[in-house]
């Protein structure tokens, strides 16, 4: 009976396989992640797919001012009163007579309790940012061709290029570029341009506390700014100017321009 | 509209209502208001030369070549204000080498570069030829192989050749005249195609920029003239001054007209910018608009030219008020420069706000850069005239001046 017993003992083998095998499995997973994250790396973003717009629905916004300061801390932006890439506006509409409107250091600090003595019909905050035009007033006069529109539709500035003539913040009907104190450059909102094409949301959606901002497509049909333009009356601004804004809008009346 | 002390958001004292808050700071200020000024001066000029050259206004002939050294003294340093202002001047050269074709102000090196190459260089060359091969011959010293140099080799002044000269250069004036349009328009049109600003967007702008432009030239020649021959103990001839006047005038009231259009236009339409833009005039814009552009500036030296050519009063007395109409009418133009330029930012996109125009003294981009930028072209005009004098005091042989009025 001698020969019938197994040359490796079950013991050994079971303390063996469970010993090496998940090891080795994973080694093959990191291997396979690794694999997998290169390929991300190497091109595996195709920026033809893309076409990034933003939704922002003023009924949820409560002007916390966090987008703005979650802004200027992803980006570098300085941290003067008069530099953003995204702040927020606080419109007090009174019964009658103009609006009453102000942002003070962008909404980052919040908002002082309005003084109007007017009777107010409503209040209510609008974050601005670029609108990332698809016909861009501000890469139509650059006269270097420093800023253009990316392939996946965002507007963005080539700082190693930019000559800095300030030619597209006039041209920009928004106001939503500045030239850079430091970098003598034009700059302005990149929807977070190194974190989207990673996957992510730009720091300002990540933040909002209300879900008042929604990055994603505007081509494809399950984003989720498309459910947002489905399910609410989206408005862009100032639209006669044909320049053709991809953020969208909702709860925005005649005011907000 | 409620005013907000802009200092209790922590920004900017002055600025009321609501302003984006990337537009507190200016983005282009005193010298890119002195930067349409030089170019419309230089196309000015120009315009006034062309009209001796190719309309044969035979009473101008003493400012011709004067016009025209004047103008290319101005556009050489026309570019410097715009490269100043530039966040990094050492790219400046990337318009000329990658320019995006959609883009105006990229067209802003060729249209410069045709302008002084094609027109003035070559216009001046041809007319000059002929004295910098004769001076060439009789100069001494150094200065003898600079005028070697400007010969460029040539030296034949054979009648032949001199006639050839003649009508290159009539040739290259008649280019000239639509190149100066080009080259003011064109400075209109980098502010009229701007559709965000309300202020700028007009199709009328690049024409307004053309006959202030002129108008600018013109009033500019007067002075010079005058200075000149002044200093030069010479007489000055009635005649062309009186023309100067004329034109001056002529180009005054096309000016004015247009602008007023222009104001009509906006008043009648009265879009949504209007309540904005209205209080900027009456607030920011009163002295600079109303007092300086269209009291002293344009009102007042019209009608002192209208009294002065066109009633009987001595010869010094014309060409006392000819000479105060000249210097309003330059103060009236930098202020309209100024209007266009400042003018244009001092208000908010959001049209809710107005904010302020702090000029600082030193610095790039302050007063006393400014005023050197300003006085600069004056100094290479002298030197200019050293090295090419354009003065014509006595007869020249063919040339009817002035009809013998040289007293």
């Amino acid at each position: 009976m001698k020969e019938d017993k197994p040359k490796i003992p079950r013991r050994d083998f079971l303390k063996t396989f469970t010993e090496k095998v998940p090891k080795l499995a994973m080694a093959i997973s990191v291997l396979a992640a690794a694999d997998f994250l290169t390929a991300q790396e190497n091109g595996a973003y195709n920026p033809e797919e893309h076409n990034y717009g933003m939704g922002i629905d003023i009924h949820k916004c409560i002007g916390c001012g966090r987008c703005a300061d979650a802004c200027k801390n992803e980006n570098d932006v300085p941290r003067e009163h008069n530099f953003f890439r995204t702040w927020v506006e606080r419109y007090v509409v009174p019964v009658e007579g103009e609006a009453i409107v102000d942002s003070p250091n962008g909404g980052i600090d919040g908002f002082p309790e309005s003084k109007t003595e007017a009777e107010v019909l409503r209040t209510y905050f609008v974050p601005k940012l670029c609108n990332h035009c698809t016909n861009a007033p501000c890469v139509q006069v650059c006269p270097v061709g420093a800023t253009f529109v990316s392939r996946d539709g965002v507007v963005l500035v080539d700082e190693g290029y930019c000559v800095g003539c300030r030619y597209c913040i006039q041209a920009c009907p928004y106001g939503a570029r500045y030239l850079h104190p430091e970098k003598h450059t034009a700059d302005k909102c990149t929807f977070c341009y190194h974190r989207i094409t990673k996957g992510l949301s730009p720091a300002c959606v990540e933040v909002c506390p209300t879900s008042a901002r929604i990055f994603g497509e505007v081509g494809l049909r399950s984003s989720p700014l498309r459910r947002f333009a489905r399910a609410n009356d989206t408005v862009v601004l100032k639209p006669w100017l044909n320049t053709k804004p991809k953020v969208y809008y909702a709860g925005a009346d005649g005011e907000v321009r | 509209m409620e005013t907000v002390i802009a200092t209790a958001s922590g920004v900017l004292a002055g600025a009321t209502g609501y302003i984006y808050p990337n537009e507190f700071e200016l983005q282009w200020g005193l010298l890119i208001v002195i930067y349409p000024y030089l170019t419309g001066l230089v196309a000015g000029a120009f315009i006034l030369a062309s009209l001796e050259r190719v309309f044969k206004v035979r009473e101008l002939l003493p400012v011709y070549r004067l016009s025209l050294l004047t103008a290319l003294a101005f556009l050489f340093i026309a570019p410097l204000p715009l490269l100043g202002h530039l966040g990094h001047p050492e790219r400046a050269l990337e318009m000329f080498l990658t320019p995006h074709p959609k883009s105006a102000m990229a067209m802003f090196g060729f249209v410069y570069a045709w302008y002084l190459m094609v027109v003035l260089l070559l216009e001046i060359w041809f007319d000059y030829r002929k004295d910098i091969v004769v001076m060439s011959q009789e100069k001494t010293g150094p200065i003898k192989y600079v005028y070697k140099i400007l010969t460029l080799g040539i030296t034949d002044i054979s009648p032949k050749a001199l006639e050839f000269d003649d009508k290159i250069g009539k040739f290259i004036t008649i280019i000239g005249i639509p190149s100066a349009f080009l080259l003011h328009g064109y400075v209109g049109f980098i502010f009229g195609s701007i559709k965000a600003n309300p202020w700028w967007s007009s199709v009328l702008m690049p024409i307004v920029f053309l006959f202030s432009a002129i108008v600018s030239g013109i009033a500019l020649m007067l002075l010079v003239y005058m200075i000149t021959t002044l200093f030069r103990w010479k007489e000055m001839s009635m005649k062309c001054l009186n023309r100067l006047a004329e034109f001056l005038l002529y180009a005054m009231l096309i000016d004015f007209s247009l602008e007023m259009l222009d104001f009509i236009q906006r008043l009648y339409e009265s879009e949504e910018s209007i309540a904005i833009l209205s209080d900027m005039i009456s607030s920011r814009l009163f002295i600079s608009l109303i007092i300086s552009q269209l009291l002293i500036g344009s009102l007042m030296p019209m009608i002192g030219i209208i009294v002065a050519r066109f009633t009987r009063m001595p010869d010094e007395m014309k060409r006392m008020i000819y000479f105060i109409a000249a210097i309003l009418v330059q103060v009236g133009i930098f202020s309209t420069r100024w209007n266009v330029v400042i003018g244009g930012q001092l208000f908010s996109k959001s049209l809710r706000g107005l904010t302020v125009y702090k000029m600082e003294l030193f610095g790039l981009e302050g007063l006393f850069v400014g005023i050197i930028l300003l006085v600069a072209p004056l100094f290479i005009l002298y030197v200019l005239t050293k090295l090419l004098p354009p003065w014509v005091d006595k007869k020249p042989k063919g040339a009817v001046v002035d009809g013998g009025s040289y007293r």
